[in-house]
């Protein structure tokens, strides 16, 4: 990985002000910390400001949250350039996040990075496809390894994925219609896609223990 | 096998309703003011009892850990931090709590709360998880709205309060003191220790933290006794547990089986085999990205608990299977370890910065076969001045896949340099570990 | 205490102690680059990694707290193998272009690799290379050579108070870097130079000039301040090329403002060289004998009260003590070294610092009156700011709302505020009356004005009413109470504390400043003798004047007579700083030309006007000076003043109080004529004079 890069000044707006709603949120995040603590709220406002900015983050919303939670600037940039998650220079609508670390590459992340490179001639981190829809960060374990591999999507991650199946994919997105979040196979969850190799005997009881299922028989009620 | 009744999280695979009328028909909330009634030592007496290790990758005793804790608040409040930065590669087991089964993880939150005096937990969820995230705070507004945290939490006179704290995308954060860092509204860089959390923790203030599913099994351990726990698995390696099985397995999943489950045994039994037979088997991870890699020859019979893999200089860490066949070209899945490990190095500290960017550029170099031979030698002495000396333990998981892989595979990485110096193609070959 | 066994030397050390300060202790020497005294602890670096027995690695000596019965090995193989693999890491990246380096033959880092690294390198790939960041006009970066041990973001949070500086990204691509690349705006900035164990951070002015064994290296004081700051003064043939702070604990700690150590390049600027004679007009070249005899001409029957001097802000004791003395001859008292017009005289302990620098450390209210200690006496408010970062501690402020880089309570602007805190009506009054040491610092702008003396009499009232004065005793479990004065002035001329103690004030019937100016445009004065008086910028008439003085600045330019004399760094002298404290400044070079030594020049000029003082030597000035003013006996020493009346009770004006320093970096002929003193105020003075003035933030 090199730095990420940061927004070219014309890029740069002008200026950043909060929305109503976010306002609104601030309030709440801030209250969730001690008082004097406000500095705690400084990644859930990136975000915010992210959320807010089509995704990316310009320099005056980093000034504005160093306003907002009385911290220096510089400390709000040290945060903002230390995650990964945080964009400093404009994205595409569709933000894609493949994992190529080992449990994904076993399972084939190789594929999903050339089906990526075929379809919208992505390869390099924070590049873009021309139209300013898709652009491309590779990044490092997601923690669905189960469901190997994964792309993330914005807030999203699907799962499971081949080569066709991150070509369909990204051609839901070109239509503009991000399908079902999960895993595109079809598969549930984290389960063994042959079916169940624990908990089937629970399956119908609703998950309800067989050690409290007696219990609630002999108290002889619910609580 | 560990049987379904001794299964903890009976809503695993998300078949069930995870809002609080579903879990409280699977048990969970169900006598939480019984156990608030206990004296705070009480409860961690239990947890001692029950042999519960921590969950999150060192396996320190969760109930020893809880007593570290002052006995009495004085002047600073008490903190519950709960680690859910789930990022070790191959560990996917956190998530499906957090989506399925969060009432186990709230309820834990008040009962470890409760036995280490706290007056709040705060959980660190990453960043990525963004739809967790939105399953938990659901859980946790629930169990507001119904009283079971907050004021009076359940009834009981205590005050407890349960906060979710989204990070950003940073393995390290997953160190705990990173973590409290990041919590705190700073980089994720982890603090100089003594003093420890449970003295000087967040904010200042005596902290313990724990990782998701300890905290999330502790209501049940409550429940159903420190003896039921401790009787299944193996002598100080007690309980059960989620295992994640991904790589080169026919059917990954996540899977809750007891500790000390032979590795062969959790492989084919629930994973559907490694693709390829077993003798296709060329080696394995136990337990995350961290812990250095078995051969064929170990993992045909090891067990899968903390001491048993630590015998053959591996370890359980987060129980996190990744299982490679011998189709893999395992120096570059090695490599691709140590790409991950400088890419979240922190840059604090100097072995760590510097030394994950050396065994990175060289590990690439040995994909390839481009270097002398003797380039292994001064790799490995690499990964001992790195191991150790460092801030945190990330210097160490960075340092332990290139010891595991020279232990192992050290005629794989001279066959290869060998091909390079005779103008052969540098190939990845099926081949078993020595 | 905790004893621990280092080396096989058993040590006892004070509990808290580090197992590097053990280390210390024992004699053993830790290798260490992020480690600093005065800085927080970092444990990044980890070069001082040490073998701890029992321990399961080695452990990070500057972090690891010490504990009873560790024993330490500093030198095992397990230390040494750790100690050699860090500075191996240090060095993969590291440039190694030592040669091209101005930290060469000054660097932690080429000095220690020396003693703890390999003799080659194992590193094989490409090194890494980060772009150099822009700080401003003092600080120059190569941050490819940055070791990331962060003491310069550390210093300019903690010690500069300016939160501007930090460490972006992650991994092996962090990068220092102050906010957007804006220049360190900090009157101690270029003190990261001196932390900076590398060639990260070097002097921008220096840049190239010369290597460190060429140097001449001369350790004396500043004089661009009355903090008198310890310096070293380093010098190549009679060129100084610059100025590093010396550590003197109890005055600048180990560090110095930006004009103390780069208003140096003004030393080479329009410089007085040779005297001169104003004839026709116009100032012309002379001859030392036809300047004397230009001043002899001048002398020549006037009596003692139609002559008068003024001494300027950076003259040296003996200068003003020979023409004090030369002055008694002709038998005139009108003579003043308060430029400003500061209502300042009367016992020492009303016109000094009492409470001593290092002193401020145990206050816990602090009043300001009319100062901003930041541009009048940047290491004193470092030390405000230290005492700040320790613990609570109440500041007020009277005067026109700063940046002081700690919080205070801003409450008034001028006299009024000060009346109601000394008539106890104001909450601050309180707030001063419930601390156990309080204190008070009244600067210039509270001092310097019409009515300074009324004034100084509310600050002399609220240290009595508000117990700024206790008496050493005993409490009453036997423990000593040390005795405490809050009463505080805070000077910003390097000369005054000396002026006031040489008594260079009005005599029976003087005039001061004012009067002098006033008598020499109403004809009562015809002679006036500027000694280093620059900040008069007076017109006086039709009176002779004579300069005497090192640069052609204010005083020279209306002089009749031009005395070329010697700067700070050219002369042996004595200065008092605001503390009463006596240091000596040695002379690093020789004054330009023919320039010489202040005494000399005032004791050969007594002999052409025929008075002759009675000395040859520099020490016969001081033995004399001595005997008449038994202060400047002890140097180095701070004796407590007595306490006794001072200031006069009377109305004071309502009008605010000013500030007296408006441009930090030009306040004396020398930082004037400093070029790099001018890129400074380029950078940071004149946008926020423009900001202010068209009402828009920076």
């Amino acid at each position: 990985m090199s730095t990420k890069p940061i927004a070219e000044a014309h890029l740069q707006p002008d200026s950043f002000e909060w929305t109503a709603d976010s306002k609104a949120f601030i309030d709440k995040v801030v209250a969730k910390y001690p008082a004097g603590r406000q500095a705690s709220a400084v990644i859930p406002l990136l975000d915010l400001a992210q959320r807010q900015h089509d995704n990316w983050i310009p320099l005056k919303a980093m000034d504005a949250i160093a306003e907002t939670l009385s911290m220096p600037r510089i400390r709000v940039m040290e945060v903002a350039t230390f995650y990964t998650m945080f964009n400093l220079a404009p994205v595409g609508k569709w933000f894609l996040q493949a994992c190529t670390t080992t449990p994904c590459w076993l399972r084939g992340s190789d594929d999903v990075m050339r089906c990526i490179k075929d379809k919208l001639g992505l390869s390099a981190n924070y590049t873009s496809t021309a139209d300013g829809q898709f652009t491309l960060l590779e990044v490092e374990c997601l923690g669905v390894c189960a469901n190997a591999p994964v792309v993330q999507v914005n807030d999203d991650v699907y799962e499971d994925l081949d080569y066709d199946l991150t070509a369909k994919l990204i051609d839901d997105l070109k239509a503009g219609k991000a399908p079902e979040v999960g895993s595109m196979s079809g598969r549930k969850g984290s389960m063994s896609k042959d079916g169940p190799t624990s908990l089937v005997s629970l399956k119908d009881s609703d998950g309800v223990p067989a050690w409290f299922a007696k219990k609630q028989a002999s108290a002889g009620g619910d609580d | 096998m560990l049987k379904d009744e001794d299964r903890i999280f009976t809503n695993l695979y998300g078949w069930f309703d995870p809002s609080l009328a579903g879990a409280r028909k699977r048990g969970d909330w169900s006598t939480t003011k019984e156990i608030l009634a206990m004296s705070p030592e009480d409860v961690v007496e239990v947890i001692k009892a029950s042999g519960l290790r921590g969950r999150g990758g060192a396996g320190f005793p969760t109930g020893l850990k809880w007593s570290f804790m002052p006995k009495e608040v004085k002047d600073k409040p008490h903190y519950l931090v709960v680690n859910a930065d789930e990022s070790e590669p191959g560990t996917c087991k956190d998530r499906e709590i957090m989506r399925h089964d969060p009432h186990k993880l709230v309820e834990g939150c008040l009962v470890g709360g409760y036995a280490m005096r706290a007056c709040a937990a705060y959980i660190y969820i990453r960043g990525e998880f963004y739809n967790e995230a939105v399953a938990l705070q659901k859980a946790i507004d629930e169990a507001y709205d119904a009283g079971l945290i907050g004021k009076n939490a359940c009834g009981s006179g205590y005050d407890f309060d349960v906060i979710l704290h989204r990070g950003a995308g940073a393995y390290i954060c997953g160190e705990e003191t990173a973590l409290l860092e990041s919590l705190e509204g700073k980089k994720g860089q982890p603090r100089l220790k003594p003093p420890f959390p449970a003295g000087v923790g967040l904010y200042g203030c005596p902290t313990t933290v724990n990782n998701v599913e300890s905290i999330a099994v502790t209501p049940t351990i409550m429940r159903r006794g420190a003896e039921w726990f401790a009787g299944i698995g193996r002598p100080k390696n007690a309980g059960p547990k989620i295992f994640s099985i991904s790589g080169h397995v026919n059917n990954p999943c996540n899977v809750e089986e007891e500790l000390g489950i032979p590795l062969k045994e959790l492989i084919e039994k629930h994973a559907g085999g490694v693709i390829g037979g077993w003798d296709n088997l060329l080696a394995v991870i136990p337990g995350g990205s961290s812990v250095p890699l078995m051969p064929k020859s170990t993992c045909d019979e090891i067990l899968m608990d903390f001491d048993s893999l630590r015998e053959v200089r591996s370890g359980l860490g987060t129980a996190a299977v990744i299982v490679m066949n011998k189709q893999t070209d395992v120096v570059k899945a090695i490599a691709r370890l140590s790409a991950f490990y400088k890419h979240e190095s922190c840059g604090q500290c100097t072995p760590c910065r510097e030394g994950t960017g050396w065994m990175y550029r060289v590990m690439q170099r040995m994909v390839r076969g481009e270097a002398d031979a003797e380039e292994i030698d001064t790799l490995e002495e690499v990964t001992r001045q790195v191991e150790g000396h460092t801030i945190c333990a990330l210097g160490d998981a960075a340092a332990w896949p290139i010891q595991g892989l020279i232990r192992h595979f050290r005629p794989e990485m001279e066959r290869r340099i060998a091909a390079h110096k005779a103008g052969q193609p540098v190939t990845a070959v099926a081949q078993a570990a020595e | 205490m905790p004893k621990l066994t280092v080396d096989g030397v058993e040590v006892e050390v004070p509990p808290g102690s580090t197992v590097l300060q053990a280390c210390e202790a024992a004699g053993a020497e830790v290798p260490r680059f992020c480690f600093h005294d005065r800085l927080s602890v970092a444990g990044n670096c980890r070069m001082c990694l040490v073998e701890m027995e029992k321990a399961p690695k080695p452990v990070a000596s500057c972090a690891f707290p010490a504990g009873d019965g560790m024993v330490i090995h500093t030198k095992s193989e397990v230390a040494r193998k750790a100690q050699k693999g860090t500075m191996e890491f240090l060095l993969i990246n590291h440039p190694l272009d030592c040669p091209i380096c101005d930290q060469g033959g000054e660097c932690d880092l080429q000095d220690q690799a020396m003693g703890y690294g390999y003799h080659s390198t194992r590193y094989d790939e490409n090194k890494r290379a980060v772009t150099d960041k822009y700080m401003g006009p003092l600080v120059k970066t190569i941050m490819t050579r940055c070791i990331h041990c962060t003491r310069c973001v550390r210093f300019s949070t903690e010690i500069a108070g300016v939160t501007d500086m930090g460490m972006l990204n992650r991994g092996e691509d962090a990068e220092i870097t102050t906010y957007l690349e804006k220049a360190l705006d900090s009157e101690l900035s270029a003190n990261v130079i001196d932390l900076c164990p590398v060639g990260a951070l070097t002097s921008k002015p220096y840049a190239f000039v010369a290597r460190p064994w060429e140097l001449k290296k001369t350790e004396t004081v500043d004089v661009m301040d009355a903090v008198g700051s310890n310096i070293r003064v380093d010098a190549r043939g009679a060129e100084v090329l610059r100025v590093l702070p010396r550590l003197h604990e109890d005055v600048n700690e180990e560090w110095i403002s930006d004009k103390t150590r780069y208003a140096c390049d003004g030393l080479k600027r329009q410089r007085l060289d040779r005297p001169y004679v104003r004839r026709d007009g116009k100032l012309q070249p002379a001859s030392w004998p036809e300047a004397f005899a230009a001043v002899a001409g001048a002398m020549k029957g006037l009596k003692g009260d139609q002559m008068a001097a003024i001494a300027g802000d950076t003259v040296d004791a003996e200068a003003m003590y020979s023409l004090k003395r030369l002055m008694g001859e002709f038998g005139s008292t009108n003579l003043d070294c308060r430029q400003d017009g500061a209502k300042i005289g009367g016992p020492r302990a009303g016109y000094l610092f009492n409470t001593t620098i290092a002193g401020i450390e145990d206050a816990d209210a602090i009043l300001l009156i009319g100062t901003n200690p930041r541009w009048e006496g940047s290491l004193v408010n470092a030390r405000i700011r230290k005492r700040w970062m320790q613990g609570p501690v109440s500041i007020g402020l009277i005067g026109a709302p700063v940046d002081l880089t700690y919080d205070y309570e801003h409450l008034g602007a001028g006299p009024k505020t000060l009346s109601e805190i000394a008539d106890g009506s104001h909450a601050f009054a309180k707030v001063l009356k419930a601390a156990k040491r309080p204190m008070l610092i009244v600067g210039m702008g509270a001092l310097a004005r019409e009515d300074g003396a009324a004034v100084l009499a509310a600050a002399r009232r609220i240290a009595d009413d508000s117990g700024m004065l206790i008496a050493a005793a005993k409490d009453d479990d036997g423990n000593e109470i040390a005795a405490w004065n809050g009463f505080n002035v805070l000077h910003t001329a390097a000369s005054r504390v000396a002026g006031l103690d040489l008594g260079f004030v009005p005599g029976a019937d003087g005039r001061d400043v004012a009067g002098i100016v006033e008598g020499a445009s109403s004809g009562a004065v015809k002679l006036v003798y500027l000694l280093g008086a620059d900040e008069v910028d007076s017109d006086f008439g039709d009176a002779f004047v004579v300069y005497q003085g090192h640069h052609g600045d204010n005083g020279a330019h209306g002089a009749d007579v031009i005395l070329p004399g010697a700067a700070y760094t050219e002369k042996d002298g004595l200065y008092v700083n605001t503390e009463g404290r006596v240091q000596m400044g040695v002379a690093a070079t020789f004054p330009p030309g023919e320039a010489r030594e202040d005494w000399k020049i005032l004791r050969a000029l007594s002999e052409a006007v025929g008075k002759t003082l009675p000395f040859t030597t520099l020490e016969d000035v001081r033995a004399a000076m001595r005997k008449d003013h038994p202060s400047f006996a002890a140097i180095d020493t701070i004796e407590a003043a007595a306490w006794g009346e001072f200031g006069v009770a009377g109305a004071t004006d309502d009008a605010p109080f000013a500030y007296p320093v408006d441009n930090f970096y030009m306040t004396d002929p020398i930082s004037r004529a400093s070029k790099t003193m001018a890129e400074c105020t380029e950078a940071f003075v004149l946008p926020k004079r423009e900001a202010a003035a068209t009402g828009t933030n920076g």
